[in-house]
């Protein structure tokens, strides 16, 4: 806007840039994005649960020394304790006043809230450290395959060209091998801990995101400010982080955010398949699969089923924290996508 | 046409290739030396070792050893004729060049994946005898997809922004963030060992017969099925609905509105045909999903086919068996992307051009 404009509005002594008649301030690219994911309450919910599992996953050490337990101290003697919260609010409620004081003495006076599993660990705790490691994993590995994807799909893009149809070869050929595959390979060959099953995750997880980002450089690369940067003499390197990568941001941030879920997926798939982190560290993953295990228990009096709880909560929660992972990306989508906003 | 499918065919070469390379480097990568893994008798010497190692090219560098599991064919230089010469391995000796060529009668080129550790029978046996199985499951899980995601996707569409689309939506998110193991573990407790219904595992009921029982046999399939489809209804339910939605804001249809025709008509007719479209381009994606869930999904369910054979290899690091079942369901998916290139170019004639 020139100086000729801002004059002509009424109010001179207005700053610059804002419509005095309208009273509506200048919205930014990213202050209408964060304007519109403030409506919707789907995506914030989303965020939410993201936030809550993340603090607990930090806070982990903190919250097991406040109930007195330790994520991988046996207990031999009360395998398979049911959770106590059930018969502690019945307790409370003076419906059953036997059986929360029983387990509580079996278990030496600390309450497992969401019951114990085969060695009498107390699974809370364990579904708490679990999350520390497959968020990590996750986040970190989706990182990586964002930098790596980011970087070749940047490069692929901006060049064209031999170096283009190289990198797409490459591309094409690795995910013409069915991934798991892959992973079964280098994960037999390498028993993983959770770094190189990260370092495996992020190096074989980044073609997606390179794809993408190839794509939307070669939109970007054509348009005019991109031109007028390398008129004035940009180098590659300035042009591509300057204009290309930044103008990029809302697509990484999308395919990301679905990464992290479809990675969390992927860990827990591995552990079910043996080829995980190997025990005793917990993950979800590796939590369900030694739950698979007792899936079929009963106790020899009631005929109940007494490994349920091991076998339900870690499996909510990595499903509620995958869906929180997509419907986040999906949230982002809309919030970041210009062109949607005038759809509504 | 012609044109577009001999281009779409060079192309997958390259493809091939690749996966050729990348496969055997990383099982080459693993330590461990597959002589050692394969001559446990103590009667065996260092020297019959290091012969055994020369014989099969596991002292030439690894491009050299990548040409050998390829082609099936070694070059030596120097007249080493007599030494190399096998069963197996025939070789002669080029005066001109002066080397010395073997060929023993193997390489993945001519069909022939090697031979398993575990059993000494070839991989390509191996797998023969499990694919009837993954294919059965395979299909099975692809014609639920389409029997349910496809109507389920249209109707959502037609219905837009009822409490049916809503639900179809949910599920179809739900369904992708569900671990598939898990929820076929819940669905064998429901209704395998709660309700009774469906048997837990396995491919059919062990007798000593082992007569084919088709009743049987679909009782196994349903729920290993079904946990296989769970991806595909919920990825072919969006991609039906964003089509039919698509579609329905063209001008032919429109028109149709405009001509007066019913409303049926004009959903059937008009939309849902044009919308089916992009459906020829799954194939290559089911093809790589089935593949990649079966290994997931013939675990949980006791299910004899090769995804289990190809995990349980890795396990026993029978890297001959991993690599030739990899490179097998590689090809499998490149053939299977290049055919949906090659129908959505005979059925949308504005892709050949591009």
């Amino acid at each position: 806007m020139s100086a000729e404009n801002a004059s002509a509005v009424p109010s001179v002594t207005a700053p610059l840039g804002i419509d005095s008649q309208l009273k509506r301030p200048p919205q930014s690219y990213w202050g209408m994005a964060v304007a519109s994911l403030r409506r919707d309450k789907l995506t914030l919910t989303a965020i939410g649960f993201v936030a809550v599992i993340a603090l607990l996953a930090i806070f982990a050490g903190v919250i097991s020394q406040g109930m007195g337990v330790d994520p991988n101290s046996t207990n031999p003697a009360n395998a398979f304790q049911q959770p106590y919260i059930v018969p502690y609010i019945k307790w409370r409620l003076g419906m059953d006043p036997i059986t929360a004081p029983v387990e509580l003495g079996k278990s030496g006076g600390i309450p497992h809230w969401l019951g114990t599993d085969q060695l009498g660990r107390d699974q809370l705790s364990r579904l708490l450290y679990g999350g520390r490691v497959s968020l990590t994993i996750a986040l970190s590995a989706a990182t990586i395959s964002l930098i790596l994807g980011v970087a070749v799909g940047t490069i692929a893009g901006y060049f064209g060209g031999i170096i283009d149809d190289v990198i797409m070869w490459f591309i094409n050929t690795m995910v013409s091998i069915p991934g798991i595959y892959l992973l079964i390979i280098v994960s037999a060959i390498f028993k993983p801990n959770p770094w190189t099953l990260t370092l495996f995750l992020g190096f074989l997880g980044w073609f997606g995101t390179a794809r993408f980002m190839r794509g939307n450089v070669f939109k970007v690369k054509a348009l005019d400010y991109t031109l007028a940067a390398r008129a004035v003499g940009a180098r590659n390197l300035r042009i591509m982080l300057q204009h290309l990568i930044p103008n990029s941001i809302p697509v990484i941030i999308v395919v990301t955010a679905i990464d992290v879920g479809i990675l969390i997926l992927v860990e827990s798939g591995l552990s079910f398949l043996g080829l995980g982190i190997q025990p005793p560290t917990a993950t979800w993953g590796s939590m369900l699969t030694r739950a698979n295990n007792f899936v079929f228990l009963r106790d020899p009096v009631t005929q109940d089923f007494i490994a349920l709880h091991l076998l339900v909560w870690p499996g909510v929660l990595i499903s509620l924290t995958v869906l929180a992972f997509y419907l986040i990306g999906d949230g982002l989508r809309d919030a970041l996508d210009p062109m949607l906003k005038n759809k509504k | 046409m012609t044109r577009y499918i001999i281009r779409r065919l060079l192309q997958a070469i390259p493809t091939l290739l690749g996966v050729s390379i990348i496969s055997f480097l990383l099982v080459n990568s693993a330590p461990g030396d597959p002589i050692t893994i394969r001559t446990f008798d103590p009667n065996i010497t260092d020297t019959t070792r290091e012969l055994m190692r020369r014989q099969l090219g596991l002292d030439q560098p690894l491009p050299m050893q990548y040409v050998v599991w390829f082609s099936g064919l070694m070059f030596r230089r120097g007249d080493v004729v007599a030494e190399f010469t096998t069963p197996t391995n025939r070789c002669g000796y080029a005066m001109g060049i002066n080397m010395t060529l073997c060929n023993n009668g193997a390489g993945i080129i001519r069909g022939n994946l090697g031979t398993s550790l575990q059993t000494q029978q070839p991989v390509w046996d191996r797998l023969v005898e499990r694919m009837p199985a993954t294919l059965e499951l395979g299909l099975a899980s692809l014609f639920l997809s389409l029997v349910i995601g496809v109507p389920l996707g249209v109707l959502s569409a037609v219905y837009r922004g009822s409490w049916f689309d809503n639900m179809v939506r949910f599920f179809a998110v739900i369904f992708q963030a569900v671990p598939a193991f898990w929820m076929a573990l819940l669905l064998i407790l429901f209704f395998g060992v709660y309700l009774g219904w469906l048997p837990t595992g396995g491919r059919q009921t062990v007798t000593l017969t082992q007569e084919f029982d088709l009743m049987d046999r679909i009782r196994h399939l349903i729920l290993p099925a079904f946990v296989l489809a769970f991806g595909g209804i919920a990825l072919l339910s969006r991609i039906m609905r964003t089509e039919t939605l698509e579609v329905i804001h063209t001008d032919y249809v429109r028109t149709a509105r405009a001509k007066g025709l019913p409303g049926n008509r004009i959903w059937f007719v008009h939309a849902f045909r044009n919308s089916l479209i992009p459906m020829m381009t799954i194939l290559g994606p089911a093809i790589l999903g089935v593949l990649s869930g079966a290994v997931i999904v013939e675990t949980v369910f006791a299910w004899p086919g090769m995804g289990r054979l190809t995990l349980s290899a890795a396990f026993q690091r029978d890297y001959p068996m991993v690599l030739g079942s990899v490179m097998f369901f590689s090809i499998l998916v490149v053939l299977g992307n290049l055919l949906s290139d090659i129908l959505y170019g005979i059925v949308d004639p504005r892709v050949r051009l591009s």
